[in-house]
């Protein structure tokens, strides 16, 4: 034990941290901030830390060439001994850091922990949420596969809508004139050393900022921040009612920091890395590209916008809601902390959560997309064919070949593109169904060039057939005589 | 007296050594941003497109709309897959063709050919395009992108090189590969 001493000794006479180190674990901290609330910040850097471990342990078999980066995945994958693991523990641990690192903002804001003097210590967090976003997608397209490459295509067709510049940032952005090896290069580039650099450096600045100001009290309704007395405030809170950072608040850190941990790996062994998905093979228009899950909801997003709506928002939205989270702090930085006296604050959070569940939601099952195979792989439903006339069963035939069966669907089989068809007849004439057919409209498109007269006639009267039992067809009531016209539609069977 | 002399004295050269500095960064800087933004330089410069056979005319059937795959004209061994890419061939009656990019006009996911239906669909977002390119329903502002094409001693030529994109469509893909003036 001595010999131990003497050896710390001998290192802090030339290191001279020692003091530096024990003032830090010593520093006061509100009893109150010493909560369960508060570990999701630890928690991020925990997994930050992680992240770099397993992705150096990564690069070390990992080949950033596009020609060769897919294959070298699927070697880590199946024949270096825990390759799988250390993959599904990169996968995994990025999700986490974008789950936790979300948290933490939530909590800092619901716990006013941005209001002064802590404004730039939220400024930097934003920053460190874009570089952890930054690192989520640039770790996507290191996973080389048809998803990672067809989202560069969606980021360059985002890119290219910029004005004047919008081409030139496109170059840019894939490093020549085509998604290819100088583009997976420069994301190499990015996700290994630009933003993992400036986001070590962006760490460093905010736990200095927060060992400097100190961690936010918890929060008490009626307890307001005046920026002429809160200083003042705090240091009594913290003279009287503190105590030193390690141990008292430090433990739940560190237990939390073990779950964390713990979750990964448990995740990485349950359901393994992810992919990669088919080869980066742009001959191959069979992809069905999809995010990863934490840009889901602007997956849907872009699906659901009105067409001419997209571009503004493509190139405003971003500018108004970064330019609201870092401008939030310095027009909200006095008043009420607790969420108790903020209805505003809670409602806001509760708004965003909820939407972006359900884009996310929405984009599990991306109604807004035809389903490509129904047309071959979903049939009618018997049901819908029973005690049908010839013509009408060739209609179903129709229906099938010409891919109806992609964007509708029928007895719950097939796309949601366009409305479902299991009672079309009960919205819909025999003329408004013809017209629809030729026409489209509506979003959906025009098939007069595409059918003949009498594939439209078998077509629509197949349309017409398809009501619950029950329920009367639609009719025409400009040209229903008086007798009909007054009388409740008479509910008959679909047709025999 | 001397003492507030040597001290300007050396506040000076401390200026000077920064300016030094500057001017040493501001030369170093110029190869750096030439070599950062050179894919904008070339662009520009030389632009991306070039004309190629894309084969036979005789490989696309009247009537019919048919996928073919060609390497792009500027790639670099260790692009691998990547620079293999496909357009869509329409030939319309024999003598008049239509030369579409995969990529929708919406994001740039790949859109499929329903010969059936005579529509292109994309898996993305839903956008259906007519046998002709042009815009049926869905996201997509516009149509699909053509490429300028020609036929010499019966093989098809197609005028292509950088991935079609919605802002870049207007200068890339309409004028010839060649810039507005």
């Amino acid at each position: 034990m001595r010999l131990i001493s003497q050896i710390g000794e001998w290192f802090d006479a030339r290191l001279q941290i020692a003091a530096d180190l024990r003032e830090t674990m010593d520093h006061p901290v509100p009893k109150s901030a010493a909560s369960w609330f508060y570990v999701f910040g630890s928690g991020a850097l925990v997994i930050f830390g992680l992240q770099v471990v397993t992705g150096i342990l990564l690069a070390l078999l990992y080949v950033p060439s596009a020609g060769e980066a897919w294959n070298s995945l699927q070697a880590l994958n199946h024949n270096v001994t825990m390759g799988w693991f250390l993959r599904g523990m990169h996968g995994w641990g990025s999700n986490f850091m974008v789950a936790i690192v979300l948290l933490h903002m939530v909590q800092v804001f619901l716990f006013g922990a941005y209001k002064f003097p802590r404004e730039l210590t939220w400024v930097v967090g934003i920053c460190l949420l874009l570089m952890t976003l930054g690192m989520a997608f640039t770790g996507q397209v290191l996973r080389f596969d048809q998803d990672a490459y067809w989202g560069l295509g969606i980021g360059a067709s985002i890119a290219s809508r910029v004005p004047i510049m919008g081409p030139q940032i496109v170059h840019l952005m894939l490093g020549g004139p085509i998604i290819a090896g100088a583009t997976l290069s420069r994301f190499f580039a990015l996700h290994v050393f630009v933003i993992p650099g400036t986001l070590i450096g962006l760490v460093g600045l905010h736990l200095l900022m927060v060992l400097k100001l100190g961690i936010n009290e918890w929060p008490m309704p009626g307890r307001v921040v005046r920026r002429a007395t809160y200083l003042k405030e705090y240091k009594e809170l913290v003279h009287n009612d503190g105590e030193p950072f390690v141990p008292y608040a430090i433990w739940k850190d560190v237990f939390f920091a073990g779950i964390l941990i713990a979750c990964v790996v448990l995740c990485a062994a349950y359901f393994g890395p992810f992919g990669p998905t088919g080869r980066p093979d742009p001959t191959n228009i069979q992809a069905i590209p999809r995010p990863d899950y934490f840009f889901l909801w602007l997956y849907a997003l872009l699906a659901l916008l009105p067409p001419e709506m997209e571009t503004p928002a493509l190139l405003i939205g971003p500018v108004v809601v970064l330019g609201g989270l870092l401008l939030m702090p310095f027009f909200f930085g006095e008043g009420e902390k607790s969420w108790k006296r903020r209805p505003v604050a809670v409602i806001s959070v509760l708004l965003i959560a909820v939407a972006l569940g359900t884009f996310t939601h929405l984009s599990s099952y991306t109604p807004w997309s035809p389903i490509m195979d129904a047309w071959s792989g979903e049939p009618i439903p018997p049901s819908d064919l029973a005690h049908r006339s010839a013509l009408e069963r060739q209609g179903a035939l129709v229906f099938q070949e010409k891919q109806c069966h992609n964007c509708h669907s029928l007895g719950n089989e097939g796309g949601m593109r366009g409305p479902a068809l299991d009672s079309v007849a009960t919205r819909l004439t025999q003329d408004q169904l013809i017209r629809q057919v030729i026409q489209g409209g509506g979003n959906m498109p025009a098939y007069g060039k595409n059918l003949s007269p009498a594939q439209t006639t078998a077509l629509v009267a197949f349309l017409e057939t398809l009501r619950p039992e029950g329920q009367a067809p639609a009719r025409n009531a400009a040209l229903a005589d008086e007798g009909t016209a007054s009388a409740p539609a008479s509910a008959t069977t679909p047709k025999k | 007296m001397s003492d507030q002399n040597s001290l300007s004295r050396r506040a000076a050269l401390t200026k000077i050594a920064f300016a030094f500095n500057a001017v040493v960064g501001a030369v170093l800087a110029v190869p750096v941003i030439g070599y950062l933004l050179s894919p904008m330089v070339r662009a520009r410069k030389n632009g991306y497109s070039s004309w190629f056979a894309l084969g036979d005319v005789t490989k696309f059937p009247a009537g019919q709309t048919r996928l073919a795959t060609y390497r792009n004209p500027i790639s670099s061994a260790w692009d691998g897959q990547t620079a293999d890419i496909a357009c869509w061939v329409r030939n319309i009656d024999g003598s008049q063709f239509q030369v579409f990019a995969v990529n929708c006009a919406h994001l740039g996911c790949p859109v499929r050919w329903f010969p059936q239906s005579g529509l292109f669909m994309c898996p993305c977002h839903g956008g259906a395009y007519y046998e002709d390119g042009s815009r049926a329903s869905g996201p997509p502002e516009r149509g699909l992108f053509t490429y300028n094409h020609k036929i010499e001693k019966g093989e098809l030529w197609i005028d292509a090189g950088s991935l079609p994109t919605p802002g870049g469509s207007a200068f890339n893909i309409l004028n010839n590969g060649k810039r507005c003036a």
